[in-house]
């Protein structure tokens, strides 16, 4: 029965799979050219394991800026996984602690888009969580190293269009989550943001602050509409 | 200057870990009031589509729609494919075939 669910993980890793092998591939390279190591790279993989984190604390290393500097941005980029580890947090009650800080050790964007999908439908199973994470980590690590190990032998891992198989999961779970209006509404509110905060002041701060204010008016909208439908059966 | 990577990846490791585990670990032991679990029942359609918006519409970090745009091309069929299936397979493998025949044809 566990066994299964463990099992089970690994088969729904297959989409972020398919996606993490050309970016950990590329990762690796890149890293390799800016002068990190094998052993540094493999350290960074699975100690932080944190895509655009990776990608650009390799760059501010490269260019010699400081470490406090380094480890502040890296922060910042992060944060935004504040917001998924709590929109998790209803449904892993009765979890015990250390089961969960196993499991948030392998939230990623990707990870958390398949589990907040799965568990709309299904009970919360820590093996689930074990097999979809482990999977997804286990790649993420093997492809950032084979990268800086093959380094320039073979050509631009991203060329042949896998990488979008990160994109194509993303539009899948956004259609499969979108079950009303609101929901059109928050997509709409939060996509626009996130479009607005990137163009004009780069990345970073996109997601977090298009989350807060998207999900607000969400819940606006709907107390909105309660008060609407109260006042029209008085 | 090796001493000095291993410290930014350990300093970089306890900065990612902590917004990761914190929330669920704290907010799983305490009742949460309605409206904030109203919010949070939100931010998985708000995280998704903040995440993907860029990634098609402003790649190269300016918005780009048009022709040029391989990943805005590609997302056409791909949101086609999802609204009729809400299949996530599908969507993957119709993601990847159209970005590969956009990049080598």
């Amino acid at each position: 029965m566990t066994d299964s669910n463990f099992v089970t993980g690994i088969k729904k890793s297959v989409p972020v799979v398919l996606g993490y092998i050309p970016i950990g591939m590329a990762f690796g390279i890149l890293a390799s050219q800016q002068g990190l190591s094998i052993f540094e790279i493999f350290m960074m993989s699975s100690m932080v394991y944190a895509g655009a984190s990776q990608f650009i604390a390799t760059a501010m290393i490269a260019s010699g800026i400081n470490a406090a500097s380094v480890i502040f941005t890296v922060f910042l980029v992060n944060l935004r996984h504040m917001l998924m580890s709590a929109s998790l947090s209803p449904y892993f009650r009765k979890v015990p602690s250390i089961i969960q800080a196993l499991i948030s050790f392998g939230l990623t964007d990707e990870t958390y888009a398949l589990d907040i999908t799965h568990l709309k439908e299904h009970e919360p199973s820590a093996y689930f969580f074990m097999g979809l994470h482990t999977s997804c980590y286990a790649t993420w690590v093997i492809s950032t190293v084979m990268g800086g190990m093959l380094g320039n032998l073979i050509p631009d891992p991203t060329r042949w269009g896998m990488d979008y198989a990160l994109s194509a999961m993303f539009i899948a779970l956004l259609c499969i989550q979108i079950k009303d209006k609101r929901d059109v509404l928050v997509a709409i509110c939060s996509a626009a943001f996130s479009l607005l905060i990137t163009t004009m002041s780069g990345g970073s701060w996109n997601v977090i602050i298009s989350t807060i204010l998207a999900a607000t008016i969400g819940v606006s909208a709907d107390l909105w509409n309660k008060r609407l439908s109260l006042s029209s059966s008085e | 200057m090796e001493q000095k990577v291993i410290l930014i990846i350990i300093g970089m490791s306890v900065v990612t870990y902590l917004p990761r585990i914190l929330p669920m670990v704290l907010l799983s032991k305490v009742n949460l009031p309605p409206l904030f679990l109203k919010w949070l029942q939100f931010i998985p359609v708000a995280v998704l589509s903040a995440l993907l918006a860029p990634a098609i519409l402003a790649p190269q970090g300016e918005l780009s729609i048009g022709l040029d745009n391989n990943a805005f091309i590609a997302s056409i069929p791909c949101f086609f494919v999802a609204i009729k299936t809400k299949n996530l397979f599908l969507t993957v493998m119709v993601g990847i075939l159209a970005m590969f025949l956009l990049q080598n044809l």
